[in-house]
């Protein structure tokens, strides 16, 4: 499923603490290029196998006379072994960002390299297409400008039937789209959108797996929404994709993780969601859901969470649709199993990566907005108590835990006769003591909810559960320590408003 | 966080809603100053909810995450020589045999023994270079398809078709699967043999390892009578030879004249 591949200078003697050092400054450049949008990231395909092979793995500079060298060679060798044996060689040497460089101002170098990518030598085919595949890894947009001249081949050779020659190409292909908006100038006329969707009819795995990679660089493309995701929605690449998802024992995680961010990209892109409604899309998500949660509860595999992402962004996303708003139409998500999952799942990344915890939430609002079923669900399924826990997460799980308690709530009576009195309010005065103005405003909707359609809720000193926290004092004694803690907290001006206010409405009965 | 222990074969159990309790809202609950109302919210793609997603999804392209298992076995396998008849290359593993016989010998024009990357490309091949009905229709009507998948446009002319490629569809002018015939009629196994030695020739001087039409001295042309029709059995595989007197191996094209 998941080929190991090493990272192209391989450390040597590294202590685990410098790997994690050196993955945390990865994850803040992420960061900080995502909120650049430069967000750019590839994907090498290196034979490690192949490389043991050979030796010693170390990346070469050469100069302009050894890589003319080694292509005069590749060309114009008499004897096979030592054609091929060149192109080992500048292979090896393209994997310095130098000789890559010195590679693409040589004269006529791309030139013989196309000849020998297109040449009848199917070995010094391969190997120029490991060339290629090099300087596609660059982070240069000239180096990928300059492998220009190769993208009609690679397309054409998508039809072909050899598949690690395919995977190869499609590999370079998704490199040389991410780099540059000239190279996707370049291939959108050159019909790589039909020549995916017919490549995805491929039964091989790898194969899928490289195309769903190179698909979801091209529909990252920030000019994707108007150029590239309609003619994508109109060829049959939804359809295929779809179907690659459907969950069952043919469902491959490496290639599902690739067609669930293509997919990703494509909805929230909001070009044409309806279509991938009518095509099943709510139904195939779920279904894949409840088979990742039940994945999730047999096995450890810390692998799941990058199918998971995708999959919670689409269904959110594709529930804000108009097509789904019609009541019991057959567009509709209404099995709980779902909520069922979502709470396996939440559980999971609470140990495992709790920065996914506020996309599962999200999920769970966006079911339980509009749906009293998926509301009841959380009651008879006694799911209230488990989402009180993530409360001290962080900020945004509160509010996000607080949002969905108020799409309970504000169904009315009989939802809040189950919410109220119960554990809620030792978690609720703990929210109200946050300092985050979010949490607090939150915290005192769902409270004026709450208080709102169940007015008969005393806080007698009869009554058991507020006992431990306010038994002695009467009503208005326990509302002033309310207002104590939000005094103590700083708040803005609104908020202290809404809380006299709210005080005032209900000190009143 | 503890889960409710019914919540996993609930999981597993059939798929069902629950029957919703009665909804019962008062619009005074919304009144001034609350104002809460239950919405699905949606997100666009750059929304910085999304960065912490968008930073895993990264990582793991970049292999810093990724899984490592064991990478399957490579088996190398003991020398075995190419089947394909006048094919003499030798391998040791099996994913370098695949993509030879797959660039060579898989979808080759028994015509002339010009090798194609894809089917569709030798079969236009086919219909252009050898097939008379072919000519006589292009006289009429545009009969030259464009060679980009999902396009459907034809041309009168080959070189109306690569115009078309070079404007419409960015394709180098010099594209190898787009040579022109260099005879008028259907295209004769003489006339390629004398082709594919000038391209031999002229490759060589070029920017070596000429296009895939090329046949080298392996996959040799095999002569068949002129005018045999063929219909279905364009495909036939290298090693069956048809017509009596036909023989296999590359003639030089002094002697191919002298026969015609």
């Amino acid at each position: 499923m998941w080929r190991g591949r090493q990272g192209r200078l391989r450390p040597v003697g590294c202590v685990v603490e410098e790997l994690r050092c050196q993955r945390r400054e990865r994850e803040a450049a992420l960061r900080k290029a995502r909120r650049e949008q430069q967000l750019v990231s590839k994907r090498l395909l290196r034979d490690d196998v192949l490389e043991e092979a050979e030796g010693e793995c170390v990346a070469m500079i050469l100069g302009e006379a050894e890589i003319q060298q080694f292509l005069q060679l590749a060309q114009r060798g008499t004897d096979e072994k030592q054609r091929e044996s060149a192109l080992v060689s500048l292979r090896r040497g393209l994997q310095h960002p130098q000789t890559q460089q010195t590679f693409i101002w040589l004269e006529g170098s791309m030139r013989t390299l196309v000849g020998l990518l297109t040449s009848n030598r199917a070995l010094l085919q391969l190997e120029a297409a490991r060339c290629l595949h090099e300087l596609s890894h660059s982070e240069q947009s000239a180096v990928a400008e300059a492998c220009l001249p190769a993208t009609s081949y690679l397309l054409t050779y998508l039809s072909g039937h050899s598949s690690d020659f395919i995977e190869l190409c499609l590999y370079t292909l998704g490199n040389l789209i991410v780099e540059s908006e000239a190279v996707r100038r370049r291939l959108l006329p050159q019909g790589i959108v039909p020549a995916l969707a017919a490549c995805i009819q491929s039964p091989h795995l790898t194969v899928l797996e490289a195309l769903g990679y190179a698909l979801s660089q091209l529909l990252q493309a920030k000019e994707a929404p108007e150029m590239i995701i309609p003619s994508v929605l109109g060829s049959t690449l939804p359809q295929h994709i779809l179907q690659l998802l459907q969950p069952g024992p043919k469902l491959n995680p490496g290639v599902a993780v690739e067609f669930a961010w293509c997919l990703h990209y494509i909805i929230c892109s909001q070009v044409n969601n309806a279509l991938l409604i009518s095509h099943g899309g709510l139904s195939t998500l779920g279904l894949l859901l409840l088979d990742v949660a039940g994945a999730v509860q047999r096995t450890e595999d810390a692998g799941l969470e990058l199918l998971v992402c995708p999959v919670l962004r689409c269904l959110s996303n594709l529930l804000t649709e108009a097509a789904v708003e019609v009541m019991g139409g057959p567009n509709q998500l209404e099995d709980e199993r779902v909520v069922a999952a979502l709470y396996i799942l939440l559980q999971f990344f609470v140990q495992k990566q709790p920065s996914l915890l506020p996309e599962c939430l999200w999920l769970l609002n966006n079911l339980t907005a509009n749906s009293p079923s998926f509301c009841t669900s959380l009651l008879s399924m006694d799911l209230i108590k488990p989402l009180l826990q993530l409360l001290p997460v962080s900020n945004v799980v509160s509010v996000l835990v607080l949002t969905v308690l108020c799409n309970v709530a504000e169904k009315g009576r009989a939802y809040c006769q189950h919410l109220w009195p119960g554990p809620l309010l030792p978690c609720l005065i703990g929210t109200l003591a946050s300092s985050d103005t979010e949490v607090v405003g939150q915290s005192l909707e769902l409270l004026h909810l709450l208080f709102f359609y169940r007015p008969e809720v005393s806080f007698g000193p009869g009554t058991p559960v507020l006992r431990p926290v306010v038994s002695p004092w009467p009503l208005s004694l326990s509302i002033l320590s309310i207002a104590t803690f939000l005094g103590l907290a700083s708040l803005c001006g609104l908020q202290f408003r809404t809380c006299s206010l709210w005080l005032g409405r209900h000190s009143s009965k | 966080m503890q889960l409710p222990p019914a919540l996993r074969s609930r999981l597993l159990g059939a798929p069902g809603a629950a029957k919703p309790l009665p909804v019962e809202r008062d619009p005074a609950a919304g009144a001034p100053p609350f104002h809460f109302a239950a919405r699905r919210v949606r997100f666009p793609r750059d929304h910085e909810f999304f960065e912490d997603g968008d930073v895993q999804r990264h990582l793991y392209l970049q292999d810093v995450l990724t899984q490592v298992s064991e990478s399957p076995e490579r088996p190398r396998v003991p020398e075995f020589t190419c089947q394909a008849a006048g094919c003499c290359q030798v391998f040791d593993s099996l994913e370098n045999y695949e993509h030879h016989y797959h660039t060579l010998h898989r979808n080759v024009c028994s015509f002339c023994g010009r090798a194609f990357p894809s089917v569709h490309l030798l079969d236009v091949h086919i219909l252009e270079w050898h097939d008379s009905l072919f000519q006589i229709l292009s006289e009429r009507q545009d009969m030259y398809q464009c060679l980009v998948e999902g396009c459907a446009e034809r041309f009168r002319s080959g070189g109306d078709r690569k115009e078309h490629l070079v404007r419409r569809h960015l394709y180098p002018a010099d594209f190898r699967f787009d040579r022109p015939k260099r005879s008028g009629g259907p295209a004769t196994p003489g006339a390629a043999v004398q082709d594919s030695a000038e391209a031999l020739g002229e490759g060589e001087e070029q920017s070596g390892g000429d296009a895939m039409e090329v046949c080298p001295e392996r996959a040799a042309p095999r002569p068949e009578p002129v005018g045999q029709r063929r219909t279905s059995s364009h495909r036939i595989p290298s090693t069956i030879c048809f017509g009596q007197g036909a023989s296999r191996g590359f003639k030089s094209t002094k002697k191919r004249k002298e026969h015609q």
